[in-house]
């Protein structure tokens, strides 16, 4: 019996290396997209601005890879995002884009503003292709095979610490 | 200084993170069949909304939730099975996306601890129910 009354102690003992734990390793809670290493779904997008082709996804399947990229004139990471996608393009990266959510004279003045990397914007202003291809938010990046298969998700801004990494996976896309 | 720290407030435009574009037709409005309606209703409270993770995206006011529930009703209206709308879900953000967790090894203890509390609990009843002399 004289064991026992240490139970309440332990359990409350557990219980505060269970909170203190995740206080130390927060949970990620980042939504990953099950599609990587699947063939893109069939999707065709209207131009998000004027004098650029939308984006469909027979485009995404032309020998090269290339990556595509998920944003909006409305989201701020993105605004952080803009300066390492163009500096991508200059390493010669193929960058095509999917605007969500969004009215052609934001798309235009965002792209005015901060740096136009993209040569298609397809214009999802329902978020349907965002959801069929598992992305869960913005900005959000897929690396995309000359066959059209995605090789490569990147959740969030992709930051200048981040280029190394999808270099490779381009690379590795070929 | 505090008074006009408040009015700064009460100009200051809140930053948001939402588009200018009207919700998706059939985000908040209801099928014209009521069995539709129910069917796709009683799908969108088990569908995990993407952006307030904890919520349904019933129960959610995110955008994405408003786009996921349009095309729920949507796929729903168009005569697809709900289980298999749910599965197009999962198969592109995994079983997380559902709120019915599917019955495979991983998931066994969590099917199995009601069976085990009942048993622990039963356990440590099992004196009070003892005849006593």
């Amino acid at each position: 019996m004289s064991r026992a009354r240490f139970i309440p102690l332990i359990v409350f003992a557990l219980l505060v290396g269970a909170v203190a734990w995740r206080l130390a390793v927060p949970r990620d809670d980042r939504v990953p997209s099950k599609l990587e290493g699947q063939k893109l779904p069939a999707f065709a997008l209207p131009p998000a601005i004027a004098g650029k082709p939308g984006l469909a996804s027979a485009d995404l399947a032309k020998g090269a890879p290339r990556l595509v990229n998920i944003f909006a004139s409305w989201c701020v990471p993105c605004v952080a995002e803009a300066p390492v996608l163009l500096d991508l393009a200059r390493r010669g990266v193929k960058i095509d884009a999917i605007a969500i959510r969004d009215k052609p004279e934001d798309v235009a003045a965002f792209l005015a503003q901060h740096g136009d990397p993209f040569a298609r914007i397809g214009s999802d202003d329902r978020s349907q292709v965002q959801i069929a291809l598992g992305s869960s938010g913005v900005p959000e990046s897929f690396v995309i095979d000359g066959q059209g298969v995605i090789r490569a998700q990147h959740i969030g801004p992709i930051m200048p610490g981040d280029i190394a990494g999808i270099l490779e996976a381009i690379e590795d896309a070929k | 200084m505090k008074r006009v720290l408040f009015l700064f407030l009460l100009v200051a435009a809140p930053l948001h993170a939402d588009s200018d574009l009207p919700p998706s037709r059939w985000a908040n409005q209801q099928l014209p069949d009521p069995r539709q309606e129910a069917a796709a209703t009683a799908l969108m409270q088990e569908i995990r909304c993407l952006v307030c993770q904890g919520q349904s995206i019933a129960d959610s006011d995110a955008e994405l939730a408003g786009d996921m529930r349009a095309l729920v009703r949507e796929r729903i209206a168009r005569g697809e099975r709900p289980e298999a709308v749910r599965g197009w879900l999962v198969e592109r953000y995994g079983a997380w996306i559902s709120y019915r967790p599917p019955v495979e090894p991983l998931s066994w203890p969590l099917w199995a601890a009601p069976i085990a509390l009942l048993l622990a609990g039963a356990w440590l009843l099992r004196g009070r129910f003892r005849r006593r002399p």
